[in-house]
């Protein structure tokens, strides 16, 4: 197999998730943008670690680290999200703008 | 073309087919959803390319964990069931050329630069529980402590961030 094959299809997953991040209103979906995006990152450390037959695995277990890293990053998200709802009563990203500096003149 | 190649292909094209669902799907439950098959089909592709702890550890923690995570976020936010065709920004357009452009760049890179390079999977070493296990140990002791750190400040936040401003602190808050 080609080692472009899979670098290809992480490029194409992370346009995707891209689109996704950029795209999306609902912020749990931006969310599932970047889930996106660290899974084509992981399928490229797991392609480069089966070309390189690295004898330390530094593609598998940086691909490990990236997974637990984005568990850290969901639950934290997830609460960052959970207190938005809270506070203004959606999760409309394009909709928090408190933080915009136009309307203050 | 070899059945590794074919396996391939197929992974690739429910993943890519069932990401592109993910974000321009109308039911927010289906999104996360889809996402399951995506992330599904990236484990079948670790386990193409040899890394068989990492597939695993895919379908535990995302399949398992972040997924579920995210569906019980969409029930708390009180996400509605029906299809909402408001759910993509007014951006959509620039979004998607914007898009378009990271893979046009990023894929001609990637095949320019690795066009001739074979990747070869015969007989390879299995990443397996015990040579992840021992690889990480030995050579990424430290990274790894370094991680259950970061995960449990994550954990302290996550628990300070849902207690909110509601709970009653001892110290007299300003709520």
């Amino acid at each position: 197999m080609p080692l472009w094959w899979p670098l290809l299809l992480a490029s194409v997953l992370f346009a995707i998730g891209v689109y996704g991040v950029l795209a999306r209103r609902n912020a749990i979906l931006v969310l599932m943008g970047v889930e996106l995006m660290l899974n084509a990152v992981n399928i490229n450390l797991v392609a480069f670690d089966a070309y390189f037959r690295d004898v330390l695995h530094s593609g598998q277990t940086l691909a490990l680290f990236t997974i637990v890293i984005a568990a850290a990053e969901i639950g934290l998200a997830l609460a960052i999200v959970l207190m938005v709802f809270r506070t203004h009563g959606h999760i409309e990203v394009d909709e928090l703008r408190e933080l915009a500096d136009r309307d203050v003149a | 073309m070899s059945a590794v190649e074919i396996v391939f292909l197929l992974l690739s094209l429910v993943a890519v087919g069932s990401a592109l669902l993910v974000v321009t799907t109308q039911h927010l439950v289906h999104a996360a959803l889809w996402l399951v098959v995506t992330l599904s089909a990236a484990a079948g592709i670790y386990l193409l390319l040899a890394a068989e702890f990492v597939a695993w550890v895919q379908i535990l923690i995302y399949v398992g964990a972040v997924v579920v995570l995210l569906l019980f976020a969409l029930m708390l936010t009180k996400a509605p069931t029906g299809p909402q065709p408001d759910l993509t920004a007014k951006q959509a357009v620039p979004a998607a050329v914007i898009a378009l452009l990271v893979a046009g760049l990023l894929g001609t890179t990637v095949v320019a630069g690795f066009q001739d390079v074979e990747l070869d999977l015969d007989d390879p070493v299995v990443g397996s529980a015990g040579v992840t296990g021992d690889t990480i140990f030995t050579a990424w002791v430290l990274p790894f402590e370094v991680l259950s750190v970061l995960l449990l400040a994550a954990l302290v936040g996550a628990i300070v961030l849902s207690r909110g401003s509601t709970g009653s602190r001892s110290d007299g808050g300003d709520d």
